[in-house]
């Protein structure tokens, strides 16, 4: 059975906590802790549980985006987290010490299949209208390349922006491009690639340094 | 019925009430009596300065939180430390007096940050500045105090982080890699992003296979004197220098005994844009933040027009405060 146990904004000695996103890195994550010998039949089983002690190390699961804010506070000593997640926090202040090269995503700026609202929007109104998930990531984008758009935040499905008029394209990660082609979007530009990332807190990586690269080493992915 | 009437305070900002404001001023009790017990006196600057006046210490202070005009139209700012007025201080009103200068401060600083992360606007630090003394001992004693600061507030697990400011500068200086592709790699190490710091390195162009070993390894050297060996084991000029003054300084502290507290880093890249040479960190088990930093400029001093090494270091007191909370809710410490 897993163990819940308590979690504490600040830690001291202990198995090393670690971070864990649910959601689409969810089945990789999980593939790449059974590879170094933790046991993710618990993670697994359909557990409501939060906090799971297996293979030397405990496991807390969250929201992908939550990752660095524990990280961060020390609340936990790593976490793995998509590229894109940090992207979109930049103020947070933890080490990104390993690419573990799953997870694979793009970071694009995409508009209605063959449309020409996109570059009529910057010609004739002197900026695009972009919905987006990411809109720190799509202002610093527009802004390094010398334009200006108006950035409208959304929470949920955000192709459906550009198909109801909110806006006239969207930046957004995307994996295939299935979901973009289902709604008659394309890519136009392409702003990042992104994969899953391992962060460690500032003080974990400092005082806890032989068991952090420990980890670090053994999930470093093979051939590199 | 009217709702509560709601006047905040601006972000960043708080109210004390007595319950922490009693133990706040117990803690700065016990760290002023640490600075004391080692000869340095307290000084008070303002709050305010002229903006030009902090601007010329750090060209970082273009951008300070908290800039304004006074009814003459000078432009004035907050400080956001108090090494820069410190030193204008020594340069000044200390210009007839003879170094070295042990000075220490309790003092409310600025800053922008993002309150929404539990940081404050408005913070409360405690330190030393130790002009007049090079490297090492100066860097030596300043630990010292600094040990010592840490036990008087009970803090006995805390640990001090020690690197060097200029290593990696020189070190790619002397790879010869150019400016540009220097920048983007001290860019990548100043927000710990070791992934994006490989792919940076990798970008220079004809950098040989043990160049590039050494850039990508020293980050992560960090421990015990055995450090330096590691690290003086890849080579060069500029990692034999900040190994050499990395020793020098350490054997110091091992004479005044408080080499245990220290780790060396090599990877420590503080963000101040003053520091020369050593640099300072400071962690505590039972917290996930920084408690402090610090370390030497050697140049600040001479941008006032008084050529002196110094050292310093500033804790922030407040975190203290929740550390030793952590500490007594664990039993790790000895606060109290």
């Amino acid at each position: 059975m897993p163990r819940v146990v308590e979690v504490t904004r600040v830690r001291a000695g202990g198995p090393l906590k670690l971070a864990l996103p649910r959601g689409a890195l969810w089945p990789e994550t999980l593939d790449a802790l059974d590879r170094i010998g933790v046991d993710t039949a618990e993670l697994r089983s359909d557990s409501r549980a939060l906090v799971f002690e297996s293979g030397g190390l405990s496991l807390v699961t969250m929201r992908p985006s939550d990752v660095p804010t524990y990280v961060e506070a020390g609340a936990a000593d790593l976490g793995i987290t998509g590229k894109d997640v940090l992207l979109e926090q930049p103020e947070r202040i933890v080490y990104e010490v390993l690419d573990l090269h799953y997870g694979a995503c793009r970071m694009v700026l995409a508009g209605r299949e063959g449309d020409t609202a996109l570059d009529e929007d910057e010609r004739r109104l002197g900026g695009m209208r972009i919905a987006t998930k990411y809109p720190r990531v799509a202002e610093r984008h527009f802004e390094e390349t010398g334009r200006r758009a108006e950035v409208i935040e959304v929470k949920g499905s955000v192709e459906l922006a550009p198909l109801s008029g909110l806006a006239d394209g969207i930046v957004d990660l995307v994996a295939t491009g299935r979901t973009l082609a289902d709604n008659g979007l394309e890519v136009r530009e392409e702003i990042a690639s992104c994969t899953a990332r391992l962060i460690a807190n500032r003080v974990s990586h400092k005082l806890r340094a032989e068991e952090v690269d420990d980890l670090v080493e053994r999930l470093r992915p093979e051939g590199l | 019925m009217m709702g509560p009437m709601i006047h905040p305070t601006p972000p960043g900002t708080r109210d004390i009430l007595p319950e922490e404001m009693r133990e706040l001023r117990a803690l700065e009790a016990s760290l002023r009596g640490a600075f004391e017990e080692y000869g340095y006196g307290e000084v008070a600057t303002p709050t305010i300065e002229y903006a030009e006046v902090l601007r010329r210490g750090d060209e970082r202070y273009a951008n300070a939180a908290y800039r304004f005009f006074d009814e003459r139209g000078d432009l004035l700012a907050m400080r956001s430390d108090m090494t820069i007025p410190i030193a204008r201080l020594v340069a000044t009103r200390m210009q007839d007096r003879e170094p070295p200068f042990r000075l220490s401060y309790i003092a409310n600083a600025f800053r922008a940050v993002n309150p929404q992360r539990g940081q404050m606007r408005e913070f409360t630090q405690a330190g030393v500045e130790l002009v007049g003394a090079p490297a090492p001992e100066g860097t030596a004693e300043a630990i010292e105090v600094l040990s010592a600061a840490l036990d008087a507030a009970g803090l006995t697990r805390a640990v001090v982080g020690l690197g060097d400011a200029d290593l990696y500068r020189q070190l790619l200086t002397e790879l010869e890699v150019p400016d540009e592709d220097g920048d983007r790699i001290l860019a990548r190490l100043a927000v710990h992003d070791l992934v994006g710091l490989e792919l940076a390195v990798d970008e220079v162009r004809g950098l040989g296979a043990e160049a590039r070993a050494t850039l990508l390894a020293l980050p992560a050297m960090r421990g015990g004197p055995e450090v330096l060996d590691r690290a003086t084991d890849l080579g060069g000029d500029a990692v034999e220098r900040a190994t050499g003054r990395m020793r020098a300084t350490y054997q110091s502290l091992a004479a005044r005994g408080v080499a245990d507290r220290v780790r060396l880093d090599l990877g420590l890249l503080r963000d101040l844009g003053y520091y020369t040479g050593a640099i300072l960190e400071v962690y505590d088990p039972a917290l996930g933040h920084i408690l402090g930093g610090g370390g030497r400029y050697d140049s600040l001093l001479g941008r006032f027009g008084r050529e002196l090494p110094a050292v310093g270091f500033a804790l922030y007191v407040e975190r203290l405060h929740v550390a030793q909370t952590e500490e007594e809710r664990q039993g790790g410490g000895e606060a109290g």
